[in-house]
């Protein structure tokens, strides 16, 4: 049993028809918080590429232009920080994995996201696929800030936010689940909202 | 330690509020007994989590202010729209209970083992997890240099002002304060925002391969942060902590 404090009372009340859209123990934020563990990387789009590796050998690699030269969807979602500040109806445009990930032959149950600076992040492969995930660089009809994780960042919004890395350059392909960056650290392997799934163990 | 840090549950705990220091007229520090506390390191942050009485709750995450050793003390800045820390630094008594959870995180934490140089820099309560590093390297003997640079609006809204300055005399401390809004008459430290210029100046230089650790709101972190990567820190060193949007 949680101690009952009396005095506390809600402040941050959500709209009844958004209550259903924000999962439990987030709330609102009203602007758009920055969290990362390092300075910010620049990485010149001249330099930049995108490249999906397995087992040390690059299956695939883009450069800027040639990602965005490829097929791009606009898409809103709603997004949920490990932290607890959540941010409905935020618009990105970028490439579905799908259309990355269709251009390799693999055979792999999960991918870590590898990002400048040294960031990664795990996620399965299904979770990465059929239109839940994207390589967006955009933000609200923008480019996408690098304080947000510019000049791309993986999209995968039906998780906590850190599995959406930021300043991404490219996925690792592997057999079986590994941690990254954040779960290294404690923080929860999948990563569920929904669930909670904020530490190991959750 | 990477890979192992915390990989047990971390559960739930009722604490009790042993004691409390009005740091300034924003800041207020709760010292928390917290049964089974398992210790932490200096850097880590825990969740706490308030319940009304219709069984609505709310969690937020606030650095640890003590060593490792030491029993755990949150300090916390109220906001003013906040939904949690008016109640932290206003209303909360001492001998009334909250629910616990940590410690947390592992990558913004010094141990003795890390050495020197370390820069700290601080913006307003980002000083508290640098403060726990302090505290950290007077309770191991570390002879480890470091030098805070802190920035703050005024005089009176230092946190830990007195115990920073007793830092100060320490061999191998040095605390620098960086006024950006009031100065008191006579005031010999910068009256200046840190920037790469004012880093340039208070920074260890790269070549002694310096670990530093920056805390305070996202504006702030931003540049330091460059700042730093400026006068050549290798991303690498220099770890971040941030709050707030842009």
């Amino acid at each position: 049993m949680s101690p009952v404090y009396s005095r506390f009372r809600h402040r941050r009340e959500v709209p009844s028809d958004k209550a259903d859209r924000l999962p439990p123990g987030q709330y609102l934020a009203a602007g758009f918080p920055v969290l990362s563990a390092g300075p910010t990387p620049r990485t010149p789009l001249s330099q930049w590429t995108f490249s999906i590796e397995q087992g040390g050998k690059t299956l695939k690699s883009w450069s800027w232009d040639e990602i965005q030269a490829l097929p791009a969807e606009t898409v809103t979602k709603d997004i949920h920080c490990v932290t607890r500040w959540s941010k409905f109806d935020t618009e990105w445009r970028g490439v579905s994995i799908d259309t990355l990930l269709g251009a390799v032959e693999y055979d792999a149950e999960y991918a870590m996201g590898f990002s400048d600076g040294g960031y990664t992040t795990n996620l399965p492969i299904e979770d990465l696929t059929d239109g839940k995930a994207w390589l967006a660089y955009s933000y609200d009809g923008e480019p996408l800030d690098p304080e947000h994780g510019g000049p791309a960042r993986l999209l995968v919004p039906h998780l906590y936010f850190w599995k959406s890395a930021k300043w991404v350059r490219g996925l690792r392909l592997m057999d079986t689940d590994e941690p990254g960056f954040w779960e290294t650290y404690g923080y929860h392997m999948y990563g569920d909202p929904w669930l909670e799934q904020r530490y190991s163990g959750d | 330690m990477a890979g192992t840090a915390v990989q047990r549950r971390l559960t739930w705990t009722v604490a009790t509020v042993t004691s409390d220091v009005r740091e300034t007229p924003s800041v207020r520090t709760l010292q928390l007994g917290v049964p089974g506390w398992t210790g932490h390191r200096a850097g880590q942050h825990l969740d706490i989590r308030l319940t009304a009485e219709d069984g609505y709750s709310a969690e937020r995450s606030y650095s640890i202010a003590t060593a490792a050793d030491e029993s755990v003390a949150i300090t916390v800045e109220r906001l003013d729209d906040g939904e949690v820390s008016p109640y932290l630094t206003d209303d909360l008594r001492v001998g009334e209970q909250l629910e616990v959870r940590g410690p947390i995180g592992g990558y913004f934490v010094w141990e003795k083992a890390d050495g020197g140089p370390v820069l700290l820099v601080a913006g307003g309560s980002g000083v508290v997890p640098l403060r726990a590093i302090l505290r950290e390297r007077a309770r191991t003997g570390s002879d480890a240099p470091v030098r805070l640079l802190y920035s703050a609006r005024s005089l009176p809204d230092v946190i830990y002002r007195a115990e920073l300055d007793g830092y100060a005399g320490l061999d191998g401390v040095e605390v620098s304060y960086a006024l950006t809004r009031h100065r008191p008459p006579g005031w010999t430290g910068y009256a200046r925002r840190v920037d790469a210029a004012l880093l340039a100046e208070v920074a260890w230089p790269a070549s002694e391969n310096p670990l530093a650790f920056v805390c305070g709101p996202n504006s702030f972190v931003e540049l330091a942060a460059q700042g730093l990567v400026g006068l050549g820190y290798p991303p690498g060193r220099v770890k971040t902590e941030r709050f707030g949007g842009t």
